[in-house]
């Protein structure tokens, strides 16, 4: 099942639900045959959309709000804050093509403060999934519950079967004892091809790599962070998000908290990405799983032989 | 306007939507936004502003802020046929060594400002305006916008404070084209009486077919056309001009065509054959 159908569904069963959109209609091209006066477009008027969808909460409904990304996100934000923020209502914000997601659009269309600025709301939480399957299994539990929530939607059909999802649980996919990857969305798959290339061909015998797609960043599951460093030599943060305000923030926010440190590579965007087909923009910017092995051995080397390990 | 001149912009025209064909392969454009506004960008570099290769920088020039952003590709071939940008580059469209994309790069010579959040140039031009009258200096500032950007409460916020500070240097040309991305904008959020909307936020406003060089160049004649309102041009267009099979149509907005494809669209242009498509009817991005 897709986004659009699960909305469908969702929305059939429960009266509460409003679709909202900015025209933005990709994710929801068939939902005015199908849904009929709960189907709301407000044209090219994101700010608009927002206190409406607000309005909407203060009724009782849940209104899913639709929107490319950085509109939504950035152009609305004020709204956000202080519409669904202060008053905490349960508007479910659907942010399509974030990250590197936006190819070739260019920096107007690319979101990659998002996570920093919705994180930054007291209440709103913040989803992350890594392909369709994954977004699919987490928005039953984030449209049911009562909070606001940002989701960084990515409906791209991914290589890997996920778990059931688990509120404010992270997703170990594999424990590492030399490095550990923490990354959330589209990135995964490249991680995971990392991950084969460094234990195949890593240079380093028998080099154990783990993979934690971490699904939720607000709240963050903690317990996972801390559990990574103090199993895995270092750690790998795999994001397409500037590096201030996303999951690298999170980790050192998360550490400083519990007292540790660690070795922690950050491998995210200091600036507006290049556009370009998806593909190029990834070479260009070193986000591939060549890329990311490369960098990921070289650090860890340097650490390892830093720390008398090799 | 001479009959020499009208031949001569009419053959630029055709050449930058021969170019716009070109870029809507290979991960496309927003063609049909391109092509609607092709006449108005032209004519304006041609005859209109004051600005060309040797003055881009200079603060004398007029600016032209590309407010819809989606039309890019009809600025761009504009940019190569008048000597701004080497035309090659056009084939580097999305190719991440050089920095053409699906929205204005203000890194591309003569692009005065990035756009693609709609809703932003008329404000950015408006500044611009205003720093020109405080210097007292007589450049002309004229923004395309789209028509379905028109929902975007900035715009009205703009021409508001515009008005406040008699930006009668200030132009706001709207490609009238009658769609928004997927949908005719009567459909969604109607528009009309457009012309009254202007005039009662006390614009001066003129209405003109934007794909006819004589009645672009009469309305631009004008300007400005008080001492103390900014400018209003409504120019009806199609969206999708010069390509019947995809003129007016809500499914094509962004294309990426075939290389056969564009080939037969390419006869099309020119009066030829109908092309035969087969690409999928639609593509949101």
């Amino acid at each position: 099942m897709g986004y659009e159908e699960l909305l469908l569904q969702t929305a059939q069963d429960d009266e509460r639900i409003i679709v909202m959109t900015a025209e933005n209609r990709a994710l929801v091209r068939n939902m005015p045959k199908n849904l009929g006066s709960r189907f709301i477009d407000t044209g090219i008027t994101e700010q608009t959309m927002i206190g409406m969808a607000a309005g909407f909460a203060l009724r009782g409904r849940v209104p899913v709000v639709h929107a490319l990304a950085p509109f939504l996100t950035m152009r609305a934000f004020e709204f956000i804050r202080t519409d669904v923020g202060i008053a905490h209502l349960p508007v479910k914000l659907s942010g399509f093509i974030p990250g590197f997601l936006s190819d070739g659009n260019g920096p107007t269309h690319q979101a990659i403060e998002d996570v920093s600025i919705m994180r930054g709301i007291p209440g709103m939480e913040v989803y992350c999934p890594a392909d369709e399957d994954d977004l699919v299994k987490m928005l039953p539990a984030i449209w049911a519950n009562p909070n606001p929530a940002y989701v960084r939607i990515n409906h791209k059909k991914g290589n890997y079967t996920h778990a059931p999802f688990e509120p404010g649980k992270a997703e170990v996919i594999t424990q590492g004892k030399h490095i550990t990857f923490l990354v959330y969305g589209m990135l995964l798959d490249n991680v995971l091809a990392a991950q084969k290339i460094l234990e195949a061909d890593g240079g380093v015998e028998g080099l154990s790599v783990g993979v934690v797609n971490m699904r939720t960043l607000k709240p963050v599951d903690e317990e996972v962070i801390i559990n990574c460093v103090r199993n895995s030599e270092v750690l790998v943060v795999v994001e397409d998000h500037f590096a201030t305000g996303g999951l690298y923030t999170i980790v050192a926010e998360t550490l400083l908290k519990h007292k540790l440190t660690a070795s922690v590579l950050s491998l995210a965007l200091n600036k507006w990405f290049k556009p370009g087909m998806l593909n190029e923009v990834l070479a260009f910017e070193g986000f591939t799983a060549e890329k990311i092995a490369h960098k990921t051995r070289a650090f860890y080397s340097n650490e390892a032989a830093g720390n008398g390990v090799l | 306007m001479t009959q020499n001149k009208l031949a001569s912009l009419q053959s630029t025209a055709l050449k930058v939507r021969e170019h716009i064909i070109g870029m809507s392969t290979g991960g496309g454009c927003f063609i049909g936004a391109s092509l609607s506004c092709v006449e108005l960008v032209v004519y304006l570099y041609s005859e209109f502003l004051n600005v060309d290769v040797d003055n881009i920088k200079s603060p004398d020039r007029d600016y032209l802020f590309l407010s819809k952003g989606h039309d890019v590709p009809a600025l761009y071939s504009t940019l190569g046929e008048l000597g701004f940008i080497d035309l090659a580059r056009l084939k580097n469209h999305l190719l991440t060594n050089d920095s053409i994309y699906w929205h204005p790069n203000r890194n591309v010579a003569g692009v005065e400002f990035h756009s693609g959040s709609l809703g932003h140039l008329p404000s950015v031009a408006a500044g611009v305006a205003l720093d020109c009258k405080l210097k007292g200096e007589p450049n002309q500032i004229v923004v395309i916008t789209g028509d379905g950007e028109l929902n975007e409460g900035t715009v009205w916020e703009t021409i508001l404070v515009a008005n406040a500070y008699k930006l009668n240097n200030l132009t706001i040309i709207v490609d009238r084209n009658q769609f928004q991305a997927n949908i005719r904008t009567e459909d969604l959020i109607p528009l009309e009486p457009l012309v009254d909307k202007f005039k009662a936020f006390g614009c001066e406003v003129q209405r003109i077919n934007g794909h006819d060089f004589t009645a672009i160049h009469n309305a631009l004649k004008g300007i400005p056309y008080s001492d103390n309102k900014v400018n209003v041009i409504i120019a009806d267009t199609v969206r999708g001009r010069g390509l019947p099979s995809i003129e007016a149509r809500a499914d094509r907005w962004f294309c990426t065509f075939t290389e056969d494809e564009t080939k037969q669209l390419l006869e099309e242009l020119h009066g030829h054959a109908y092309a035969i498509i087969e690409s999928e009817t639609l593509i949101v991005r």
